[in-house]
């Protein structure tokens, strides 16, 4: 007879679980950025790289110091963060002074996830946060952009991301109008098929919508995401413009540029997404998606902006409390029998 | 004909390690020394001891009945002596204590006198045959241990469907999946029965795909029965009531509802073949099958165990505990409890101990904030939003809480299961439920407290008021005839009194010459004056 020795552990139940974890998750998400992010350096060269280490680095110090300072263990390893450099880095334009880079990651991790108590507990996009203060602080930097597939770009860093700080940046060289500022001050269309493949000027993330999309995907494979979402915004966006489109081809731009120009893909697969800041439920998200949709097409064709992802994201953002709230699932036994 | 299948929302496929605890046929467990038995086993109310220490007991002889409607009896699983009839460890979450009757067995393990009715059981008043199943203490086997004699009794209801639950899905569990493959001929006699006392349209049988030896030993037993075994695709939780009924018949059972409102009745297999056992072999509920498995033992196998037998005698039968065990579950690695003592015995709910190696369970790890990633939500069984209901129960909302259906959750535990921050979710919602159970006593006892202060106050009210209307009365009969006298007589006094003062007055008694007294004739006065008060106390003490 065995005699046991040891102190049975006393646990509740569920007893086991499918061993997912939130690190996990979020290198699952890196994966699927990863793409985008070499494609950008590729496009890019040397300036997104620049900017993308010092955005999620910025980031990540932030999270680290600043939970040190308020005597809490540093949540930096669990990940979140540092997919929120990543996103934070992608939405900005190559060639923007790093001094910008970094005070908006400050902004973006500080106010944008600490503030509302961390991991979990944000109400918006913590990158969308940091961009957004970008936007209304430097709007002229966050609108110049460095031209894509420039020849030396893998040697050459431009003088504007070295400006110091609260100096107006000198630009070297300085690219077009993005297809969307095209779209809005000139009335010039960018032809779809290039936009959908990114080899135009943008910001350092939204250049090529094939491999977002790819990297979105693997996420829904994964069930990482909720399809309801990128499929409520493309649903919107393609719904809306075809009309607008329709009344006035001449004005109003055609939905294939829509949906592959701009922020839009990578807003759609990898922002709106964000699960802390989005609805629960699928239905939730969906109609949260076609919020989205429905703001960007509405900023996009009648606002003083060329680009209006950013803003329908931190709009729909705050509005997923209430959407939870009104789109309770009816549980088991409560319908009609 | 394939009948249509219906689906639960949510769900989860957990590994299901069932295939180590079938590899040989179901054995009867040895006879212990010493069986324990708890007088509650069941929901409901506690057995009522009927036997005292010192008592020989035979081998199915009630020792305790049923205390109410929702009770069970509970009977001596072998021949021997009470020896003691107190509060022993239990099968419980909190590792509580309760009541038990300790039997020393004899070792013949003699059987009282038995046998099944005079009269087939078609031939009977079904309210008999239903305190015949009540008498036999049988309640549902299959882990809640709801007395079975009030499951079948519709209560006016007409039940179009009874439904014999073999899903089983629990992982590491098959104790019915045994009694499926060994004793279906026994299911489907109980079933019967059951059907009859039903008097149900249809009964179906339900196994999950992941059992098709039970499948096809059920099949093969049914084939000239009207009985339709119905195979579904495995599903956690799909052996829980509610979900199984939706999937059978496509219906839900409403919220707080049973059943029966649907013409529905469901009972597990194992209950079935008891129910066999008590009517066409008179033998009451002594034992059960109990699945001993997991890495913590050495050979995982079904026995059939004596209810009362101590956990640790079959853990030795199946080769002994393993070093490495870290927890001993009652039940499954979902549902299941942890116990802290292996002397606890089996009881009628007791279908699974496993006994898990840290590999078998997932350990304790730190807890992650919610990222609301709203796994939990997508595998609920019951479609609530897990994640909301453990804010609110975190910061003690109880009211918001049931407002999201709190007491609809069926404690499946999917949501812990695919939680990636760890979270022990069903911790929460117990501990919510708790302690809004604990308010509303609170407020029972509360709202009691005031009604009978209300009641006091108000026969206090009405008692003063009797009392002064009584005296009204009183006084009222007392005063007429002697108002008059009386005042006369006070009167007459007044004025006397009022005559003598005045008098006093008149006269006035002044003492004269006191000016310039030498001390002698002071003292002369004062020795007067003190005679004269002596006297006068001293007369009027006299």
């Amino acid at each position: 007879m065995s005699v046991l020795k040891k102190t049975l552990q006393i646990t509740t139940s569920p007893h086991m679980s499918n061993k997912a974890s939130v690190d996990k998750i979020m290198l699952q998400v890196a994966l699927a950025l990863l793409p985008t992010l070499l494609f950008a350096v590729y496009v890019f060269g040397l300036v997104a790289l620049v900017t993308i280490v010092a955005g999620s680095v910025t980031c990540l110090l932030t999270e680290h110091l600043l939970c040190r300072v308020n005597g809490k263990t540093s949540s930096i390893n669990d990940g979140s963060v540092l997919i929120t450099g990543l996103i934070y880095s992608l939405t900005l334009p190559p060639g923007l002074p790093l001094w910008m880079v970094c005070l908006g990651a400050v902004i973006a991790v500080a106010l944008g996830k600490l503030m509302f108590g961390g991991l979990g507990c944000n109400l918006f996009n913590p990158a969308l946060v940091g961009r957004a203060f970008l936007q209304a602080a430097f709007p002229s930097a966050m609108t110049t952009w460095y031209p894509a597939m420039s020849v030396d770009r893998f040697t050459h860093l431009p003088s504007s991301s070295l400006a110091f700080p609260f100096t107006t940046p000198s630009y070297d060289v300085v690219s077009g109008a993005t297809p969307l500022a095209a779209m809005k001050f000139e009335h010039l269309l960018t032809d779809s098929g290039s936009l959908f493949l990114g080899l135009s000027s943008g910001s350092i993330g939204e250049t090529s919508s094939l491999l977002i999309l790819a990297g979105g995907l693997y996420l829904i494979a994964r069930r990482r995401m909720r399809w309801q979402i990128p499929a409520g915004i493309f649903g919107a966006v393609i719904l809306l413009s075809a009309i607008t489109h329709n009344i006035a081809p001449e004005v109003y731009p055609p939905p294939t540029f829509m949906l592959f120009s701009g922020g839009l893909m990578l807003g759609a697969m990898f922002m709106a997404t964000d699960p802390v800041a989005s609805p629960i439920t699928p239905r939730g998200g969906f109609v949260y998606g076609v919020l989205i949709g429905a703001m960007v097409v509405v900023i996009r064709l009648w606002g003083g902006m060329p680009e209006g992802v950013m803003y329908a994201i931190l709009f729909a953002n705050a509005a997923s409390p209430y959407i939870d709230r009104w789109l309770q699932p009816q549980p088991y036994g409560h319908g009609k029998t | 004909m394939i009948r249509q299948l219906f689906r639960f929302k949510g769900g989860i496929h957990p590994p299901q390690h069932k295939d180590r605890s079938t590899r040989s046929p179901i054995q009867a467990a040895w006879l212990p020394k010493q069986l324990i038995l708890p007088l509650h086993q069941h929901i409901g109310e506690s057995g009522e001891p009927i036997v005292a220490v010192g008592d020989h007991v035979l081998k199915g002889q009630k020792i305790a009945r049923a205390s109410g409607y929702v009770s069970a009896s509970v009977h001596a699983s072998s021949s021997g002596t009470i020896t003691a009839i107190e509060e022993l460890p239990i099968p419980h979450p909190s590792g509580l204590s309760a009541s038990c009757i300790v039997i020393d067995t004899d070792g013949e393990d003699r059987w009282i006198e038995h046998g099944p009715e005079d009269i087939p059981y078609t031939e009977m008043d079904v309210s008999h045959l239903r305190n015949l199943i009540r008498t036999s203490g049988i309640v549902g086997l299959g882990g809640a241990g709801f007395p079975s004699s009030i499951k079948l009794n519709p209560a006016g209801s007409k039940i179009d469907t009874l439904i014999l639950n073999g899903v089983e899905c629990e992982p590491y569990i098959t104790c019915d999946d045994m009694l499926m493959r060994e004793r279906p001929e026994n299911i489907i006699a109980g079933a019967k029965i059951m059907r009859h006392a039903l008097n149900a349209r249809q009964c179906l049988i339900a196994i999950e795909d992941n059992k098709p030896e039970a499948y096809t030993a059920m099949i093969e037993a049914c084939k000239d029965e009207d009985i339709e075994v119905v195979q579904v695709p495995t599903l956690y939780p799909q052996g829980s009531e509610k979900q199984l009924i939706k999937v059978l018949t496509g219906k839900e059972c409403p919220s707080n509802g049973l059943p029966f409102q649907i013409g529905i009745v469901v009972h597990n297999v194992g209950t079935a073949a008891a129910v066999h056992n008590a009517i066409n072999l008179g033998e009451p509920l002594i034992s059960r099958i109990v699945t001993v498995t997991g890495d913590g033992v050495a050979e995982p196998c079904n026995l059939e165990v004596l209810l009362g037998t101590p956990m640790q005698a079959l853990l030795d039968q199946c080769g002994g505990l393993n070093s490495d065990v870290d927890r001993i579950i009652m039940g499954g690695p979902m549902m299941g409890f942890a116990m802290h003592s292996t002397e606890i015995p089996v009881i009628k709910t007791t279908n699974c101990i496993l006994a898990a190696t840290e590999s078998n369970v997932t350990a304790p790890s730190d807890v992650m904030p919610c990222i609301r990633c709203g796994a939990c939500a997508d595998v609920c069984p019951v479609d609530l939003l897990p994640q909301q209901l453990q804010w609110y129960a975190r910061s003690k909302e109880f009211e918001r809480a049931q407002e999201h259906n709190l007491f609809d959750c069926i404690e499946c535990g999917c949501c812990a299961y695919v939680c990636p921050s760890n979270i022990p979710l069903v911790h929460y919602y117990r501990y919510a439920k708790t302690e809004i159970w604990a308010q509303e006593r609170e407020k029972e006892k509360a709202d009691i407290a005031r009604q009978r202060h209300e009641f006091r106050q108000s026969r206090i009210e009405r008692e003063k008021a009797e009392k002064a209307a009584r005296l009204a009365k009183k006084k009222a009969a007392v005063k007429k005839p002697a108002d008059g006298e009386k005042d006369d007589k006070q009167a007459a006094i007044q004025a006397a009194l009022d005559r003598a003062k005045a008098k006093k007055e008149a006269q006035g008694v002044e003492p004269k010459n006191i000016e310039n007294m030498t001390p002698a004739q002071q003292k002369q006065i004062d020795d007067a004056n003190a005679r004269r008060q002596q006297t006068d106390t001293s007369e009027q003490e006299s």
